[in-house]
């Protein structure tokens, strides 16, 4: 098949962009995006034109490294899919397809289609963690999870951290990455010591990245290629709330002996 | 130089708690005046750099990725093995130890095995602590899984993403750290160079993939935990990125290259659909467990397979191994399908694929059943091929996966060049000449929680450092070197494409030094290979500049150390005269198409030493004994 595509093109984070046209034949239906992608900047080297720039790596749906926007949707049409798992055969012979990257003021662009994520890596470093050292651990089976907990648990684990919930969220709203950790972390016994601190941190850390509120739009879910669901939203606004009222300032720890 | 792998004597059980006794340590309030450098994130790296930032090193982490959490380690699939025996099925430290030994072939050191073995009951604990949501039973204990052919149910996993889930838990780990201002993360950041000084790794260069700077970090240790080497091949299992660079350029400073044919070919992969493919997928080694592998009798059989009768399928596992069909070894079931598309039996567009079928087990347990174990996968499937293995057979073929090869450690996973540390896929310690299912992730975590801690403690005690600066003569050089590389790279303006390059390199390895060798073949490829490489540094074609991010830079630095890595792959796999694990030779096999080991001329691990570019590698040997696990042949008939 035949595609126009059109390109967010950004050489640096402090250059304007603009959209760039481009059109490309003998597209396969089997080919996944990204390997489209890979034959347009080899069609675009042999002319000595640069690349364009996207960022990937597992090209299995797992990494969350990859993911633009196509023509409007994050991580484009089919559900529950990242782009490195779209296949064209999800598109139609002579379809224009319009390629940008996310757009969020805590993401700044990088360059073309990839952006910087790393304000998520700080909300995880607020309090997205057990406080477990190397070796401070017990048997495993020595705490016990009733597999429903488990289960939903790992649902709320299997965030990829993307970026799609916040590039689909009109108010650029990091709730559902974020909600998705206090989730995890605070369905499981091993949770619970830090669970409303680490809610509170979290939250607030969100807020420094300049990550917007949520207000129940529902976009985020609709994007996820994990199917992570707004309950973790509501999870993670009780736990706070919880956090809130019961905050103490830490006591000196250091004694005589 | 004379290798020291540094094994301890004495009772194998007792070996690493002796060894850990006898070992210095590095009081508390000076570990803060140590810092280390650890090149990757993945479960190696990051569960090492977090754990020795607990222990209040100062540590750098590098990854080039933008985020930690991306590496590799992400996309395992199937699960990690320990030998809890939680399900009282007969498992225990010493059967892990003898099945990883004897699965590897008789290739891997006892001693190293076995603490691996030990440690694996550590890990568990440790991932369940950080809340790592493993598969749990009704009762609310741990589930286990039966996984490769293991006769023991000790694989833990959580649902398909075991990978993702442990890694998360390492990613977590270091995130608190490096909140706590411990360990300084940088991630866009490719390290292009290792700075030896004085006989010590004492730094590295890196490229900061974003600005193009190029950095020298200095430390009193480097630890490398930078994976597989798999995409020599162009397509395989592996990331896109995933690269032999830090290995590499570490080999050429001084590091021996230990086994690097050894090459783990997985036999359930989604097969190539077209010249375009960038990467091959896996799908999951469990779905061998009901599906049943088949082709057609007769070759060149081009009926679709459900009007092939049954009569006239050769259920070619179930006929050769009869007693483990279905669920032999990963390099048994690869050759065996390889030798059917040799007859011209292969199915699919291409001849280059197998059936893999569940319709005896639909029609036994019923779809509901298959669908709650296999329902993800199957979508999978069809989302990328565009069918739906509950109406048709899937198409499945080998692909590379993993590499056993490494750089060279000792029983410390210190380098042949003091200082220098490597864990995880990047080492060649462990798994010998075939790695068995759920053992990767396994090693990953056991280097990086629980023996890395130990041993760089006992190297930063024992020995003097000397304050280096940027300026010191080697730091200097090593950076110009990297400039000057890349600044080549970009001035060439040739005309052919990184990729094209890449593709190329990648069909010579895998026709000639993949799946099946032969002397004739492993020649040819190295001719092939040399003229390759020469004509990529006049006719590459690189734009864009060094002061941005260009991904096409990336990949061709990547392949440049791609181009010379295939080259040693090829001298070991000619080397090696016998077959073993993944390594399959053609002369040296039985009238039955079985690959014959040579024990007496080849009990050994290969480690190459870098004598300088267009100079032959040098071999050095170091001779495997078998104390505990005695050498035998491998039958799975
Ligand atoms: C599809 C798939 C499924 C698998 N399933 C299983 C399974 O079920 N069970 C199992 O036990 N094993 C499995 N494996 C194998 C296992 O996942 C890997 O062997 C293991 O995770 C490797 O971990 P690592 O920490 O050594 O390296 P990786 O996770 O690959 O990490 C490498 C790190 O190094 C960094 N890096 C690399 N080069 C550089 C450089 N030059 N400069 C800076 N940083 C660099 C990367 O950014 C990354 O952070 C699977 C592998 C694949 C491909
Ligand atoms: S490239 Fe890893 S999720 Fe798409």
């Amino acid at each position: 098949m035949r595609l126009t595509l059109n390109i967010w093109r950004q050489k640096s984070p402090t250059d304007q962009g603009a959209m760039v046209r481009y059109s490309l034949d003998n597209v396969s239906e089997h080919m996944s995006f990204l390997e489209m992608l890979d034959v347009l900047n080899e069609q675009l080297i042999t002319k000595g034109e640069e690349p364009v720039a996207f960022d990937h790596d597992c090209r299995e749906g797992i990494c969350g490294m990859c993911g633009f926007v196509i023509n409007g949707v994050a991580h484009g049409p089919r559900r529950g899919t990242t782009v490195c798992q779209l296949h064209m055969r999800s598109f139609h012979d002579n379809e224009e397809l319009f390629l940008e990257p996310w757009r969020a003021a805590a993401f700044p662009v990088v360059k073309d289609l990839v952006v910087n994520r790393s304000a998520f890596d700080r909300i995880i470093g607020a309090g997205g963690y057990v406080s477990v050292p190397t070796g401070s651990a017990t048997d495993g089976n020595s705490i016990l999870i009733p597999k429903a907990e488990s289960d939903m648990a790992m649902s709320a684990a299997a965030c990829i951290g993307c970026g799609a919930c916040v590039a689909a969220c009109p108010n650029a709203s990091a709730s559902l990455f974020t909600g998705a950790k206090i989730s995890h972390l605070g369905l499981l016994p091993q949770g619970q010591p830090e669970r409303h601190a680490r809610a509170l941190n979290m939250v607030a850390q969100a807020a420094v990245e300049g990550f917007g509120n949520c207000t129940n739009i529902g976009e985020c879910e609709a994007v996820c290629p994990k199917g992570i669901q707004l309950e973790n939203i509501a999870r993670m606004n009780r736990d706070y709330l919880v956090g809130a009222i019961t905050y103490r300032e830490p006591q000196a720890e250091a004694g005589a002996g | 130089m004379a290798l020291n792998s540094r094994t301890p004597s004495g009772p194998i059980e007792s070996r690493w708690d002796n060894t850990k006794f006898e070992m210095k340590l590095v009081n508390p309030a000076n570990k803060r005046k140590y810092s280390v450098l650890v090149v990757g994130s993945g479960l190696a790296g990051g569960a090492a750099a977090a754990t020795l930032a607990e222990l209040g090193y100062n540590v750098k982490c590098f990854c080039y990725q933008d985020s930690p959490r991306r590496a590799h380690s992400i996309a395992a699939q199937g699960g990690i093995n320990a030998a809890k025996n939680y399900q009282n099925d007969g498992d225990s430290i010493y059967r892990l130890f003898y099945d990883t030994v004897k699965g590897g072939d008789f290739r891997a050191r006892e001693s190293n095995v076995y603490r691996l073995a030990q440690i694996s009951v550590n890990i568990i604990d440790q991932a369940v602590a950080q809340g790592v949501p493993f598969a749990r039973e009704y009762g609310g204990t741990l589930a286990n899984r039966s996984f490769g052919g293991a006769q023991v149910s000790r694989t833990f996993y959580a649902r398909g993403q075991t990978g993702q889930q442990l890694l998360l838990g390492a990613y977590q780990a270091l995130e608190r750290q490096i909140d706590a201002g411990r360990v300084k993360m940088f991630p866009r950041t490719e390290m292009l160079d290792l700075i030896v000084i004085d006989g010590k790794a004492r730094g590295i260069v890196t490229r900061n993939l974003v600005t193009g700077q190029t950095d020298v970090h200095l430390a009193d240790a480097v630890i490398l935990a930078t994976g597989g080497y798999g995409n020599v091949f162009y397509l395989s299992t592996n990331a896109k990125g995933c690269n032999v660079t830090a290995s590499w350029r570490a080999y050429k400073r001084g590091a021996f290259f230990g086994n690097p044919c050894f090459t783990q070919i997985h036999p359930t992969c989604i097969p190539v659909s077209g010249d375009y493919q960038s990467k091959l997928t896996l799908m999951s080694e469990s779905l061998r467990n009901d599906g049943r592998i088949w082709v057609p009798v007769k070759a060149g059989d081009t009926r679709p397979p459900q009007q092939i009768p049954d009569s006239e399928r050769d259920y070619f596992l179930e006929r050769i191994y009869p007693s483990f069909g279905n669920l032999v070894p990963r390099d048994v079931a690869s050759r065996a399908a390889k030798r059917m598309c040799d007859e011209g039996r292969g199915v699919g567009p291409s001849g280059l694929g197998v059936y893999l079928d569940f319709a005896a087990s639909i029609e036994r347990l019923g779809k509901q059943a298959i669908s709650e174990r296999y329902g993800n996968l199957f979508e999978m499937y069809e989302r990328i091929t565009g069918e739906s293995p509950y109406e048709t057979p899937m198409r499945i073929f080998p692909a590379v996966h993993y590499t056993m090869g490494g750089l060279w450690v000792d029983y410390h996973l210190m380098s042949t060049v003091p200082g220098l540390f490597v864990l995880g896929e990047a080492n060649f310690s462990d798994h010998g000449a075939n790695r068995l299912g759920a053992s990767a992730l396994m090693q990953g975590l056991a280097d990086g929680y629980f023996v890395i801690p130990f041993t760089i403690g006992n190297y930063l005690a024992s020995n003097k450092f000397e304050k280096v600066s940027e300026d010191h003569p080697e730091a200097k050089a090593a950076k110009a070197q990297v400039t000057g590389r890349v600044e080549k790279l970009l001035s060439i303006k040739g005309k052919r494409t990184v990729d094209s390059f890449h593709r190329e390199l990648g069909k010579i390895m895998w026709e000639n030094c993949g799946m099946a060798r032969n002397e004739k073949g492993l020649k040819d490829a190295i001719t092939r290979i040399k003229a390759l490489r020469e004509e990529f540094w006049k006719n590459v074609n690189v734009l864009g500049e060094s002061n941005d991010l260009n991904q096409s830079l990336e990949k061709a630095g990547r392949v440049a150390d791609f181009l010379e890595l295939g080259e040693l792959m090829c001298a070991d796999a000619l080397d090696r005269k016998e077959s073993c694990g993944g390594h399959f030779r053609e002369e040296y096999q039985t009238p039955e198409g079985e690959a014959m080991r040579d024990d007496e001329n080849c009990a050994y691990a290969a480690a190459w030493e870098y004598t300088g570019d267009d100079k032959p590698a040098a071999l050095h040997k170091e001779p495997l004994t078998f104390e505990y696990v005695h050498p035998s042949q491998r039958s799975y008939k």
